[in-house]
């Protein structure tokens, strides 16, 4: 099952790369990871989307929470707890004369907003979650989409609960 | 008091008290060096290879329980003590290990000596600093010690680039014993509700056994836990890890378990109906064949570190907190029910125990360890036999890894904790030697033995230098069998016998080795003069001895379980090698 974890983590040199080492070295499962420092510049927060078995997945958070620098973690796919996600892409289109109209008419459906403008190409913006962003794409052909960045997910609880020291 | 990077170090050990820095220097040190001269609470202790530096420094957290430090240069003198580092990650041993590096403005320039310390150690330490300015360095070091010794302990790298320890820069120090980290808290204390539930198990067992482990060790739980199986009167069995902990000679004690284990410890594993894992991590040179561990069991498992709990089996009553700290809560609940009667505890039903001993005296009836003791040629298990009769409780036995070790495991009969030190987890040759070096060090007027083979011992073999500078009087036990032997086991039992490269062309006169050391060396083929040998060495207390028995040749460790198989399919010695 894919599960998105919330980690709080020290703002150090090296602390990403343990979470990552941690995840290759034990043969986990990373399918997208988003970090930035928070509000407090001495800690970062990272939202990490991984799958597999319930063992597996508590074993993920037991190992995580071992890491020195760890300071707190969320899971936020379980029972007790309800979420958002949100993933935001770029993507660049070719955009024709006979192609403009449709592309600004998809983005408004999406919610998307047209950032860059040339006289051959569109750069769209859109936020939502993964399977939204995954419809986008799907509207266009692949001849048409010169270029797709995302962020990966970010995830925060709903409600009154949050993830903080 | 100002100090300069070098001298804070100095001065930081002196104020940790710590006792000897085992070490090598080079380049990227050297300022340390300088200011060490003027330690004077701290002993540096100069190996001959950094990988013996951090072995050295594990026998001596092993065999005190205080952290072991090492100082060693940047770039191949870190990569050398890797090994000796990823031996402590994988048995849970405080080390702190600090590393030259190279100086702050040409790190990542491949400068000379140079390598990512903190990149290549970061899978096997439980955490890694370095430090890049010169006011964090007392902060980093008091972290460094309390993340090694607290929780379930681990080696900790602080890599100093040589510009953090300029002479000519001085800052202000003070020492700080202490230090508080968001972001580390371990758990101490078991969680009462957990503690009760699985006192009840226990309680209701009708075939308990007791399984503990090198936390038991590490926890200093080994009274305690005494304590609670007397009490009980339940079996136990001991990882590799764990023997001493446990007294090898009290009835209830049914020997290590596991791949090399007793058959009496294994078949009660295979048959208990609740297992009490106290320290332990499911090791699988003990479990066996996951499917087949403890079918009708019920589990409890004590470990202070969350993450070994359900890691390779799932467990019923799960309890995460120091050991000796749950084990005193459950005493205390059984006391508490022995006296004023008002929250009664059921004890144990009687005749379920007398049938559960009785089936296990059946067992041991096996005598699974027997082997044929008049052979000419020596059985390496025989040297081992005498060698527990001539120490006393009190030696302390370092091994190697392979044959040896087993043999050690299985024929010395360990009776204090802390009293046997051998690389478990990572299975590192060449750790015997060095981490002999350790233990004697820390206890200068106790016999310390290393039992070893002639491949082991060539892995560390230049320390004896060490041994003759520092006057350590080792008595070093080399079961040589002109084969490394536990391959060449597994080659006669899963290869059809095709010994590739097992064999050892070349092997030195070790006598003469030990000579040109400065040492005494003894050479021993004869079955019959074994125990005066080791009488005449043990008897030299002021002189490290290498005695090289020559041992049979092809003897096999049993019994064995096989990879693969579950704990009741393990194979005793054939009749055929007993006579």
């Amino acid at each position: 099952m894919r599960h998105i974890i919330s980690i709080l983590l020290e703002n150090e040199s090296g602390a990403l790369s343990r979470v990552a080492g941690l995840f290759s070295a034990r043969a986990y499962n990373i399918e997208s990871l988003t970090v930035a420092p928070t509000e407090d510049p001495s800690m970062s927060r990272m939202t990490l989307v991984t799958s597999g078995s319930a063992e597996i997945i508590e074993q993920i958070t037991k190992q995580l929470n071992k890491l020195i620098d760890v300071v707190k973690l969320n899971d936020l796919n379980v029972s007790s707890v309800q979420h958002i996600e949100r993933e935001m892409m770029l993507i660049k289109l070719k955009a024709p004369a006979s192609a403009r109209a449709e592309i600004m008419r998809l983005t408004d459906i999406f919610r998307g907003n047209i950032i860059d403008v040339n006289d051959d190409t569109y750069t769209v913006e859109l936020t939502g979650t993964t399977e939204k962003l995954n419809a986008f794409i799907t509207v266009f052909d692949c001849d048409s989409i010169l270029e797709t960045v995302r962020s990966g997910v970010m995830g925060i609880a709903r409600g009154s609960s949050s993830l903080h020291v | 008091m100002e100090l300069s990077g070098g001298e804070i170090i100095a001065q930081f050990l002196h104020d940790e008290g710590v006792e000897y820095l085992f070490g090598y220097p080079g380049g990227a040190v050297l300022h340390i060096y300088d200011a060490l001269l003027r330690a004077d609470k701290t002993k540096h202790i100069l190996v001959r290879h950094e990988q013996a530096a951090t072995h050295a420094a594990d026998g001596y957290a092993r065999s005190t329980g205080k952290t072991g430090v090492a100082l060693v240069t940047s770039g191949p003198g870190m990569t050398n003590a890797v090994t000796g580092i990823a031996t402590a990650y994988l048995d849970s041993i405080p080390l702190v290990v600090l590393t030259g590096q190279v100086p702050t403005g040409v790190i990542g320039s491949d400068a000379f000596q140079e390598v990512d310390s903190v990149g290549i150690s970061r899978p096997c330490v439980k955490h890694n600093f370095l430090v890049k300015d010169i006011n964090d360095l007392a902060e980093t070091l008091t972290k460094a010690f309390y993340v090694a010794s607290s929780g379930r302990p681990g080696p900790v790298v602080v890599d100093i680039p040589k510009d953090v320890t300029d002479p000519n820069i001085k800052i202000p120090y003070t020492y700080q014993q202490s230090i508080e980290m968001r972001s580390y808290n371990p758990v101490t204390k078991g969680h009462p509700f957990q503690i009760k539930k699985a006192l009840e198990l226990m309680l209701q067992a009708k075939k308990p056994v007791f399984y503990t482990g090198g936390g038991v060790v590490l926890g200093n739980a080994s009274e305690t836990l005494r304590t609670l199986v007397k009490t009980l009167n339940f079996p136990i069995t001991s990882t590799l890890m764990g023997l001493g902990a446990y007294p090898s000679s009290d009835e209830q004690f049914l020997g290590m378990l596991g791949m090399h284990g007793t058959y009496e410890a294994n078949m009660a594993m295979h048959d208990t109906d609740v297992l009490i894992a106290v320290g332990a991590r499911f090791d699988d040179r003990v479990t066996g064949h996951l499917e087949h561990f403890c079918p009708t069991a019920k589990i409890i498992h004590i470990d202070i570190d969350p993450s070994s709990i359900s890691k390779t089996v799932q467990v019923d009553v799960p309890i995460v907190g120091d050991v000796d700290d749950v084990l005193t809560s459950m005493l205390e609940l059984l006391k508490d029910s022995d006296s004023s009667g008002k929250r009664k505890m059921q004890a144990n039903d009687s005749a379920a125990m007398k049938d559960w001993w009785k089936q296990i005296k059946q067992w041991r009836k096996k005598n699974c360890l027997r082997y044929n003791k008049k052979t000419k040629t020596i059985k390496p298990q025989y040297v081992i036999e005498k060698l527990n009769e001539i120490t006393d409780d009190d030696a302390y036995i370092t091994s190697d890894v392979g044959q040896h070790q087993m043999f050690a495991a299985q024929y010395y009969k360990f009776e204090e904790p802390r009293h046997w030190i051998n690389s478990g987890g990572l299975g590192t040759m060449g750790f015997g030697l060095p981490a002999a070096m350790g233990v004697q060090l820390a206890h200068l007027d106790k016999t310390v033995a290393c039992v070893t083979g002639e491949g082991s011992i060539q892995m560390n073999i230049q320390e004896l230098a060490t041994c003759m500078q520092y006057q350590l009087p080792i008595k070093i036990i080399n079961l040589n069998n002109r084969y490394l032997g536990m391959v060449r086991q597994w080659q006669e039992f899963f290869y059809e016998g095709r010994y590739a490269m097992s064999y050892m062309d070349s092997i030195p006169d070790f006598v003469k080795l030990a000579e040109s050391y400065g040492h005494v060396g003894m050479q021993v083929d004869k079955t019959n003069d074994v125990e005066d040998a080791l009488k005449e060495a043990f008897a030299m207390k002021d002189k490290l001895v290498f005695i090289d028995f020559i041992t049979n040749r092809e003897e096999n460790v049993y019994p064995m379980i096989a990879a693969g198989k579950g704990h009741h399919e393990m194979e005793l010695a054939p009749d055929s090698e007993l006579v």
